[in-house]
């Protein structure tokens, strides 16, 4: 099968995609009860009768998490409910102790947002609109081991009655490239917010995907064409946006392999579920999802309606914070940098940008401060691990040795190996530099210098004389090999003018 | 309003109920007159009615985010018709779970 990307230019159809994004709020306890939300617990030690769905117990909903859902909400552009209720979601499944979960059918808390994603490169850019995000509650984990054989399945209820925002979006998406491209900016977005930390590996951020593709087909006898649409798929079980990309580029062409075997269109079956096997590198079918009215979803008895006033939603507007893309601009305009700097080091997160602007506020100059971030701390960070706050280096040792490089007091690949030597050895840079014997050259120094090199090099002499200036160049490698700490500019601007003045 | 049998049978699947032919012309008997009973309700006119989320006139009851004792172990496993000391014990199950 062909894995060249979907909806390239030559491809005969669209791919058109829809993305349904689960993630986990960043609250201490569960949604109804005080249970901790903690991950990695041993099993079965966050529960309480509420989350066990115990006789006798009754869900209270969780105001931050509620406040949490209303930001993402907002952040997303969505319309917020005034009225909004909970609804009994119906379906049995060991994981899910009260036969039901507790979601939002008719009157999500939220509806009708957007969310823009723009590839800093210019590959793509795509407003995609918004459905509803709802809040509901979270399953319970089931554990089979399969190679061990045995005939039980274990369950651990801890996860049970996690907030989750459900994100649903409209089937705007029209590449895999971008359908990961959005998933970063939704990621960055809620992260930046304080939502969710959307970390996959602990599940905090859980993606569905629906694909069909659209077919443009000729007409016949002059009749108009039409568009053919095949059967829409919903591919679960991607664990990394890398993933979804994946999966989305193997099933577009799986779909029009199939179609042009079968000439099936949407309608003619019922949507299909397909899991995404990440080693194999291929998507399989699942269970036919149940259709909604399986679901007998009926109002929420146990919990009351929750009520939004325009004041209410006015602060939470107020509390949110800038999003990724003002911060963009607002870094764009303020430092002088360009766009894809202002991308790279706002993606980077909240943390790392506030690092950002402290240097450059040190230094004044803010593509020196991005030069500098991009070229070395960001670097060394990636190989390092860890975040911003745990870096050892601080902005203002980066500002003392750029401000040594501005003086004229050793170059940037000097500059560069004092960092180095700073993020090692944990010494301040006064002390790097005077341990690597690196010491201001003294204008007396550099004139002695050049005046011995201009002695030893009669032919650059002349050169430069008779016009060709370049022929300085031969001088610099000489100067660097008598005194590793000449400033290469200096030295090409002193013997230049030593030349000048020569009669 | 009558029930039929594929209702029932479908009600049946839906609740993991496995239900034998008797069960279900039993069942399609005493549940359509249950349903008959709640379709009173339908004689009303209720055109000019606010459709009611809720009976109780109250709204906006939360709790703060501030962690409360959880069971332990022990007593959250108690009444389980099987446990292994930390998870509950289910016949196996295959496949995916029905939604999140």
């Amino acid at each position: 099968m062909s894995k060249q990307p979907a909806t390239a230019a030559s491809d005969p159809y669209i791919t058109v995609i829809g993305l349904e994004v689960h993630v986990q709020l960043q609250t201490q306890t569960k949604l109804f009860c005080g249970c901790s939300t903690r991950f990695g617990s041993p099993p079965n030690t966050q529960v309480c009768p509420t989350c066990l769905g115990l006789p006798g117990s009754l869900p209270v909903m969780n105001r931050l998490a509620f406040d949490l859902a209303v930001r993402a909400a907002l952040a997303l552009n969505c319309k917020i409910a005034p009225f909004t209720k909970w609804d009994r979601k119906n379906y049995f499944y060991p994981d899910l102790p009260k036969g039901y979960q507790i979601s939002q059918y008719d009157l999500p808390f939220s509806s009708d947002g957007h969310l823009e994603v723009i590839d800093p490169k210019g590959a793509f850019s795509r407003k995609v609109d918004i459905i509803r995000v709802h809040l509901e509650e979270d399953a319970g984990k089931s554990m089979h081991d399969e190679a061990a054989g045995t005939a039980d399945t274990r369950i651990d209820l801890n996860r049970a009655g996690t907030p989750l925002c459900e994100i649903v979006s409209q089937p705007d998406l029209r590449s895999p490239q971008e359908a990961r491209g959005w998933l970063n900016e939704l990621k960055l977005l809620l992260v930046y917010l304080g939502v969710s930390d959307c970390n996959m590996q602990e599940g905090s951020l859980r993606v569905d995907a629906n694909v069909n593709l659209h077919i443009p087909l000729p007409g016949e006898g002059g009749a108009e064409g039409r568009i053919a649409k095949t059967p829409i798929v919903e591919i679960k079980n991607m664990n990394s946006f890398r993933s979804v990309e994946r999966a989305l580029i193997y099933e577009a062409a799986r779909q029009w392999e199939e179609w042009q075997a079968t000439k099936v269109e949407m309608g003619k079956m019922p949507k299909q579920t397909r899991g995404w096997d990440d080693p194999a590198g291929i998507t399989r079918p699942q269970r036919q999802k149940e259709e909604s009215s399986d679901y007998r979803y009926f109002p929420e008895p146990d919990l009351v309606p929750v009520t939004v006033s325009d004041a209410e939603i006015a602060t939470a507007r107020a509390a949110m914070g800038d999003p990724p893309t003002v911060l963009r601009a607002a870094l764009a305009e303020k430092w002088k940098i360009s766009a894809y700097d202002a991308d790279v080091l706002v993606n980077q997160g909240r943390d790392l940008v506030a690092w950002y602007e402290d240097l450059a506020t040190r230094v004044g100059e803010g593509k020196v401060a991005s030069n500098w971030m991009q070229q070395d701390v960001l670097r060394t960070l990636n190989e390092r691990g860890g975040t911003i706050a745990e870096f050892p280096v601080t902005p203002e040792q980066v500002a003392d040795i750029i401000g040594r490089v501005q003086k004229g007091d050793f170059d940037t690949s000097r500059g560069r190996e004092i960092f180095a030597e700073v993020l090692t050895s944990g010494k301040a840079v006064a002390d790097v530099v005077a341990s690597m014997g690196i010491a201001a050259v003294s204008d007396d120094d550099l004139v002695a210098l050049c005046q011995e090199l201009l002695a030893a090099n009669p032919k650059i002499v002349a050169d430069v004389k008779g016009g060709k200036e370049q022929a300085a160049a031969g001088l610099i490698g000489q100067a660097k090999k008598k005194n590793p700490n000449a400033n290469p500019g200096k030295v090409r601007q002193m013997c230049l003018d030593l030349i000048k003045a020569l009669p | 309003m009558a029930l039929t049998r594929q209702d029932v049978a479908k009600v049946g699947l839906l609740a993991r109920l496995a239900l034998s032919g008797d069960d279900v012309d039993r069942m399609t008997g005493e549940l359509s007159k249950i349903v008959g009973f709640v379709s009173q309700l339908e004689e009303l006119d209720t055109n000019n009615v606010a459709p009611l989320a809720h009976p109780l006139d109250t709204q906006n009851v939360f709790r703060a985010d501030e962690p409360k004792p959880s069971l332990t172990t022990a007593e959250a496993l108690q009444s389980a018709p099987r446990h292994d000391g930390s998870c509950f014990l289910v016949p196996a199950v295959l496949g995916e779970s029905g939604a999140a």
